[in-house]
């Protein structure tokens, strides 16, 4: 497959490389909200949402920031940008749906912070992505990390019935699911060809 | 360490960060640097010590201008600031090794969405003095620097058989690739944790008694 595709791309950032499994960005959400399916299912919708709109403005920036020789300003203007974004959404999820608002809780304004968004738009950055590829590489990103919450919360619904020694409780063993779904995505690698 | 006597300055502050608030194993903040560049003892010690540049920095700029910034803007305040900061260390690490700053890659930028940072700019530095918000920045980044160390450490030697490149497994030794790869760095975490649960386990049952 051409590496250049946006199909490739897509599968690249939603499988082969997945954000959360691969790469390691956005872990503070997936460790925080991953309790129930439904939840972690909003949470990656809102966050493929943010990943959109950042990467459409991100793109934006980065032409005009090359025009006028301002790349060193690259990231502060990346992070406002994001910022903004997320108030948008949680205005907007505010409005329409309280009861996910206070499902998220906490977790919705801490999508500013959510590395896998700012790294969404520096690795289009640095990989030189055009408008469509660019598009592609977010919806995968967001797909993935959607795709790698839910998994999670499904895993941890079964868990909360297990007896588990007291030692790996909580965190610990959370990273250790984590470690067995990475080795699994692995396979994945695969598909590049 | 409580609002009311913020003029004491005790080695606490410097020696919060090392322990018992240990920023990674502790608080569980920053796992994606600390998870993402361990693949090597020297990754690690390079990125721990631009967050701590970072946290350093801006604890003691967020102090200094903590009765200037209003309330209401102060999130976004902060992260500029931060930014500011994360920038400068870019270029400088760009200065000082390329073939460092390619093994880093974007991390090194993702330092502003570090939460440990903002963290203590917003529950520390906006509320003290500016040398005390530098030893606690100092403090929590060793802290960081260390469980960044810990990680880099047992993950290049179970994975490559070396620390900092120089080989320390005899030769026969298998590497256990899976340690540089991802996985590998979710495990190592997740042994670490559960040691320190152990170890504080212990330590309450002999209380007990």
């Amino acid at each position: 497959m051409d590496p250049n595709s946006p199909t490739f791309i897509f599968l690249n950032a939603f499988l082969i490389n997945n954000f959360v499994l691969a790469m390691f960005l956005g872990l503070c959400p997936f460790l925080g909200v991953s309790g129930k399916i439904k939840t972690a299912g909003n949470m990656g919708m809102a966050v493929t949402f943010v990943m959109l709109v950042s990467s459409i403005c991100a793109f934006g920036l980065n032409v005009l920031l090359t025009r006028f020789d301002l790349e060193f300003l690259k990231l502060i203007s990346y992070i406002a940008v994001i910022a903004s974004a997320v108030q948008l959404v949680e205005m907007t999820v505010k409005r329409f749906s309280p009861a996910l608002f206070r499902a998220l809780g906490i977790f919705l304004p801490l999508i500013t912070t959510n590395c896998a968004i700012l790294g969404l738009a520096l690795f289009q950055t640095a990989r030189e992505y055009t408008f469509v590829q660019s598009l592609a590489f977010a919806l995968g990103a967001g797909a993935g990390f959607t795709l790698a919450l839910l998994l999670m919360a499904g895993l941890r619904e079964k868990l909360d019935l297990a007896d588990v020694p007291s030692v790996a409780r909580g965190a610990a063993l959370s990273l250790m699911i984590a470690g067995l779904l990475s080795l699994a995505f692995m396979g994945f690698a695969g598909l590049g060809g | 360490m409580s609002a009311k006597e913020p003029e004491t300055m005790t080695l606490e502050t410097f020696t919060q960060g090392l322990w018992k608030d240990n920023p990674v194993f502790v608080m569980l903040l920053g796992l994606c640097p600390a998870l993402a560049v361990t693949n090597s003892a020297l990754n690690a010690l390079a990125m721990g010590l631009a967050t701590t540049f970072v946290l350093i920095c801006s604890g003691l700029l967020v102090s200094l201008l903590r009765n200037v910034i209003p309330k209401q803007v102060r999130i976004a305040s902060y992260i500029i600031i931060i930014a500011t900061f994360v920038t400068m260390a870019d270029y400088g690490i760009k200065a000082i090794s390329l073939e460092l700053y390619k093994a880093l890659g974007a991390f090194i930028q993702l330092i502003v969405v570090n939460c440990i940072i903002l963290g203590r700019a917003e529950a520390y530095a906006s509320k003290q003095k500016p040398l005390k918000s530098m030893i606690n920045g100092a403090g929590m980044g060793l802290g960081f620097t260390l469980a960044l160390l810990s990680l880099g450490v047992v993950r290049e030697i179970l994975g490559s058989g070396t620390v900092f490149g120089m080989q320390v497994m005899p030769d026969r030794f298998q590497t256990w690739s899976v340690f540089v790869l991802p996985p590998g760095g979710f495990f190592v975490l997740a042994c670490w944790l559960m040691l320190f649960t152990w170890i504080r386990e212990r330590k309450s049952k002999q209380e007990a008694i």
